[in-house]
């Protein structure tokens, strides 16, 4: 719990109880916060998998899912997510040993793995829109590269937020304030593959089945 | 009363007060990750390989498979547990799972009535002949199921 | 063969001169009157040499008194715009009729509902309630400010950024014409090509972003930083029902979110989420909206009805009757909060077995509401009770409410609703319940806990005035339209051609004129108290005899709240301390440790609305690069880790010696 210094001082009160603390610290806040904040993500992505349910078989004459969907290449990426998602556990493993630097190095092969997920992606996107298959196309394609692109954007701001925080260790080692940065990140990597698991069955391999 | 000594401890130790933060272990994360490429592999597999002739017993299984592989991520590696800032991640966890449930549920079923009543006809489910792969030019003709043809004009202004 | 870049496009976007309603003749009245006020007003900051007390102890405070009464000030300005809105809606209604078109176009009068709708509901009432959980909530639960202080600076900025971009569209461009809640096909790219809904979007999308981050940073600190001593059950009712509120908020405001962006995705890049054609769904956005929507509306209600659970006990002289129930309550209205938004489109053809379930679980949610407004009563039964204006505004209060509830409970029943839905009745509900409770609330707490905010009561007689103007000028404006529902006046039109409406439209405007008034007095209320603040002076810091622990404090209270952190027995703590013989430590001070102010909030904010109106006029250079400014700066903050300070414990001990003398000195 807290740090709580009683005093015995009761001063004057009937039933002799102490109304006050000298020395009282809170608990800090931010590990609690940061997965509220991780709810409400986790309601945005609710919302756009909602408008995917609705809309996802809304072709328009368009393409259908399985027309489009190139599953071993999202098997590709599903694993390199997997991948940076122990990477990234490596790196929190390391961080526990107090090993600066070792840390940074799993967190620099986390973010390698997550550039090459946005990059496959950015792959796709642009091969779908040169086939003029963009989200403009349908209801389907739309609410495709929504709730795809949203988490795409999502991975890129860890990645940023990844490169800040390397350079935060490098600057000031392993402090509690960086240690709860790191664990904020941790959650939120490993958020976006739980959001990711979600994508994969319900957008690609549901939407593959005819 | 006597003075009180100002406290010369650091305030910014907070984090190792806290306690309940849990401590990964390579065990747990290998675990978690195996689990997770079993549970990865088994869905692309059913998809992929055409294993049931029924859309809709693979759908099923690709969700159930889909949300057991979320509780794995959500115990090995979020280190999801009841004890975490004394319960209240789990019960932020749980309302947040009963509100996007509801969502969920409630729009499906909201929005089928409404399609249904209101825009009989109009189930915009129209589907291009098949491409050969992602690269190969549209098709020319289209399969329709839907009645009204969509006329040139009514493009989206971007 | 490239064309040449055309470098004004590039920059203005599609902001031309054309923006500037110089052709208006209202709008040009108005900017004059701003300008020249605003110019009145930045002289005599000068002169009176504010600049620096302004940016050093407001504008960079992370103090959550501070920035609860900042927000207090936003949403007192914004009720002035909006009232103005609603004075000129019921000018024109009363007198458009047959071939008198009135003074507004329909043009202009969509934009005037529009605006009004947006500004009362997330200019006014948001700030309100959340500026009075802000200063509160940390008082209450002995702590020494919010969880996150610097965010909680963010996020007021955006806010206020974000009110700001509506108030830009008064005099550049024009704003939404579509309803509050924009509904699409008429809010997408085909049915409004114009920046109004872009206004609109950004607007709510800044605001959102603050009010979300608003509601983790409370519910962290009710969670984390409650005092020794004080478990949940021993809460304050208020702080309960602003837990509640900022759960419903961090489970809510994301899909706002979710859908205006995917709205501005419609309008800009093309996308069929809400289109009528290939693919999208327009009731789609209707269903999104309203499952945000809801909630809101709870999100609005529940802190009044924390500040009721304060008031009666405490004009009462009478503990909370049914604390338990109360809990329960709230924690089953946020519940029941994500099961009815169907209601609010019944003729939107779900049918049946849908409206059915939805209007049943509508029904439901009264209830708990119900059991509260009994414990108010069963608190005040056999109590002492007395008449000051925060008692006086709760009973107007459980009456107006009341009714108003009755007429939602009539609303619930889907066929009652296929009559009603969307035509005054409607208005005249929800405003019901909005003023009733949500406004009166804001009064009672205004009346409340000033006096702990600045140190001396407001004026009673003005108090007074206020009050009866708005209570009687809100019968006055709204029973008609009731009437006028019934009869089956659809909501929103600007000239009817049935004549023997318009004496009704006649009674509402002369309500409304009476709450104008009852406005005018609330504004003369605070500059006579202000005037007079030394006869109304609070020398206790617990004018009212209050329950609590903020009434403990000096009034107003030190920077750090508590000079030792409050040690916790019972509910009701204040009023056990008192009758326990507690007396106030005047020794063995030690440091306190305080987050320190930053400009990074206001500044980051800047950038966001620069962002926004680079997004709405589509001056994509300028949104870029303020994108791109405001990532820099966000993550340049994050490299601030010197962000506390701690004062000193000579300082602690002048500040409660002045104190000490001053409470000795009160006979």
């Amino acid at each position: 719990m807290s740090e709580t210094t009683l005093t015995a001082n009761a001063m004057g009160t009937k039933s002799g109880n102490s109304y006050f603390v000298v020395d009282h610290h809170p608990e800090n806040g931010t590990l609690l916060g940061f997965w509220l904040y991780l709810m409400s993500d986790c309601l945005v992505f609710a919302c756009l998998f909602a408008a995917y349910a609705v809309l996802g078989r809304n072709y328009a004459g368009g393409p259908s899912g399985g027309m489009i969907f190139d599953l071993p290449m999202v098997g590709i990426n599903t694993s390199l997510l997997l991948l940076s998602s122990i990477t990234y556990g490596f790196a929190m493993l390391e961080s526990q040993k107090k090993q600066v630097r070792n840390t940074m190095l799993w967190l620099i092969v986390t973010g390698i793995l997550g550039a090459g997920f946005i990059g496959l992606e950015l792959y796709e996107f642009v091969h779908l829109i040169h086939d003029g298959f963009g989200p403009q196309r349908s209801g389907f394609l739309t609410s495709f590269f929504a709730l795809v692109g949203t988490h795409g954007l999502h991975v890129t701001f860890g990645i940023v937020w990844l490169i800040t925080l390397l350079f935060q260790l490098k600057r000031h080692g392993l402090t509690a304030a960086n240690t709860r940065r790191l664990m904020c990140l941790s959650m939120f990597w490993h958020f976006l593959d739980v959001v990711w698991i979600g994508v994969f069955t319900f957008v690609y391999l549901m939407g593959a089945l005819p | 009363m006597s003075a009180h000594t100002t406290s010369t401890h650091a305030h910014n130790d907070h984090a190792d007060h806290d306690g309940h933060v849990s401590h990964s272990t390579f065990k747990g994360y290998a675990t978690g990750f195996v689990l997770a490429v079993i549970l990865t592999v088994i869905p692309f597999w059913l998809v992929m390989a055409k294993v049931f002739d029924k859309s809709s017993t693979t759908g099923m299984l690709l969700l159930a498979i889909g949300a057991v592989q979320i509780v794995v991520h959500m115990i090995y590696f979020l280190h999801m547990n009841t004890k975490s800032e004394h319960g209240w991640s789990m019960l932020a966890l749980i309302f947040t799972v009963m509100v996007v449930v509801i969502m969920m549920s409630g729009s499906l079923w909201v929005m089928y009535h409404l399609n249904h009543n209101m825009m009989p006809g109009m189930m915009d489910t129209t589907v291009e002949t098949k491409p050969e792969s992602i690269n190969a030019a549209p098709a020319s003709t289209a399969l329709t199921v839907a009645v009204p043809q969509k006329a040139a004009g009514t493009q989206q202004v971007p | 063969m490239s064309e040449p870049i055309n470098l004004t496009k590039l920059i203005f976007g599609r902001l031309t001169w054309d923006a500037i309603p110089f052709h208006e003749p209202i709008l040009l009245a108005t900017f004059v009157m701003v300008a020249l006020g605003g110019m009145v007003v930045l002289a005599a900051m000068t002169y009176f040499k504010l600049w620096t007390p302004l940016w050093r102890d407001w504008v960079t405070s992370i103090d959550h008194k501070r920035i609860g009464v900042m927000y207090v000030v936003l949403g007192l300005v914004m009720l002035l715009r909006g009232f103005a809105d609603a004075l000129m809606m019921r000018a024109q209604q009363a007198m458009a009729f047959g071939g008198n078109p009135g003074f507004l176009p329909p043009h202009h009068y969509d934009q005037i509902f529009t605006a009004h709708g947006v500004i009362m509901i997330f200019f006014v009432a948001m700030p309100l309630v959340t500026g009075l959980m802000n200063y509160v909530v940390p008082l209450q639960i002995g702590a020494r400010d919010v969880a996150f202080p610097f965010l909680n600076n963010f996020s007021f900025w955006m806010t206020t950024f974000g009110s700001m971009l509506v108030m830009a569209s008064l005099f550049v461009g024009e704003f939404a014409r579509t309803g509050w809640l924009a509904y699409p096909p008429l809010s997408g790219i085909l049915g409004s090509p114009d920046v109004g809904v872009d206004y609109y979007i950004w607007a709510l999308q800044i605001a959102g972003v603050g009010t979300l981050l608003s509601g983790v940073n409370l519910i962290v600190t009710i969670v984390k930083m409650r005092a020794p001593g004080m478990t949940l059950m021993r809460m304050p009712v208020f702080v309960w029902t602003s837990l509640c509120t900022n759960i419903l908020i961090v489970a809510a405001f994301p899909v706002l979110t979710a859908v205006l962006a995917m709205l501005s995705l419609d309008r800009v890049v093309g996308t069929n989420f809400f289109t009528n054609d290939m693919g999208g769904s327009a009731m789609m956005y209707v269903n999104l909206i309203w499952i945000w929507g809801h909630p809101e509306v709870y999100i609005l209600i529940l802190p009044a009805f924390g500040v009721f659970s304060e008031i009666v006990p405490t004009f009462c002289s009478k503990r909370l009757f049914g604390y338990t129930s109360m809990v329960y309550a709230s924690v089953v209205i946020t519940i029941l909060a994500y099961l009815v938004w169907l209601h609010h489109f019944f003729t939107m053809g779900s049918g049946a077995s849908v409206n059915s379930f939805f209007g049943i679980t509508t029904m439901i949610i009264s209830i708990p509401t119900g059991a509260k407004i009994f414990n108010w009563l069963f608190t005040m039964y056999r109590g002492r009770i007395r008449f000051e204006l925060p008692m006086m505004w709760t009973i107007a209060f459980m009456i107006t409410f009341v009714i108003g509830g009755m007429t939602g409970v009539l609303l619930a029943v889907p066929p009652a609703d296929f009559v009603v839905h969307n035509s005054l009745f409607l208005i005249a509900h929800f405003h019901n319940v909005i003023i009733g409770g949500v406004v009166f609330g804001m009064f009672a707490g205004i009346n409340y806990w000033f006096p702990k905010a600045f140190g001396y009561k407001l004026d009673s007689f003005w108090g007074h005035c206020s009050f009866w103007f708005w209570v009687v000028g809100f019968y006055v404006a709204f029973m008609p339209l009731y009437v006028l529902g019934l009869m089956g006046v659809t909501r929103r039109l600007s000239h009817f051609d049935d004549p023997s409406l318009q004496i009704w439209f006649v009674i509402a405007a002369i309500g409304a004129g009476l709450i104008f008034l009852g406005i005018i007095s609330f504004i003369i209320q605070l500059v006579v108290s202000f005037l007079r603040r030394e006869s109304l002076r609070d020398t206790t810091g617990d004018p009212w005899g209050g329950r609590t622990l903020e009434w403990s404090t000096s009034s107003p209270p030190p920077d750090y709240n508590f000079a030792f952190t409050p040690l916790v027995h019972t509910r009701d703590t204040w009023a056990v301390m008192k009758s326990d013989g507690y007396i106030r430590p005047t020794s063995g001070f030690v440091d306190i440790h305080m987050p320190k102010n930053t400009a990074a909030g206001f500044a980051i904010s800047a950038i966001a609305a620069v962002v926004g109106f680079g997004l709405i006029w589509q001056m994509w250079l300028v949104a870029g690069i303020g994108f791109v400014a405001m990532i820099a700066a966000t993550i340049y903050h994050t490299f601030n880790y010197n962000r506390d300070y701690f004062i000193p414990a000579a300082k602690v001990v002048r500040t409660e010696d002045e104190r000490t003398l001053l409470l000795s000195s009160h006979v």
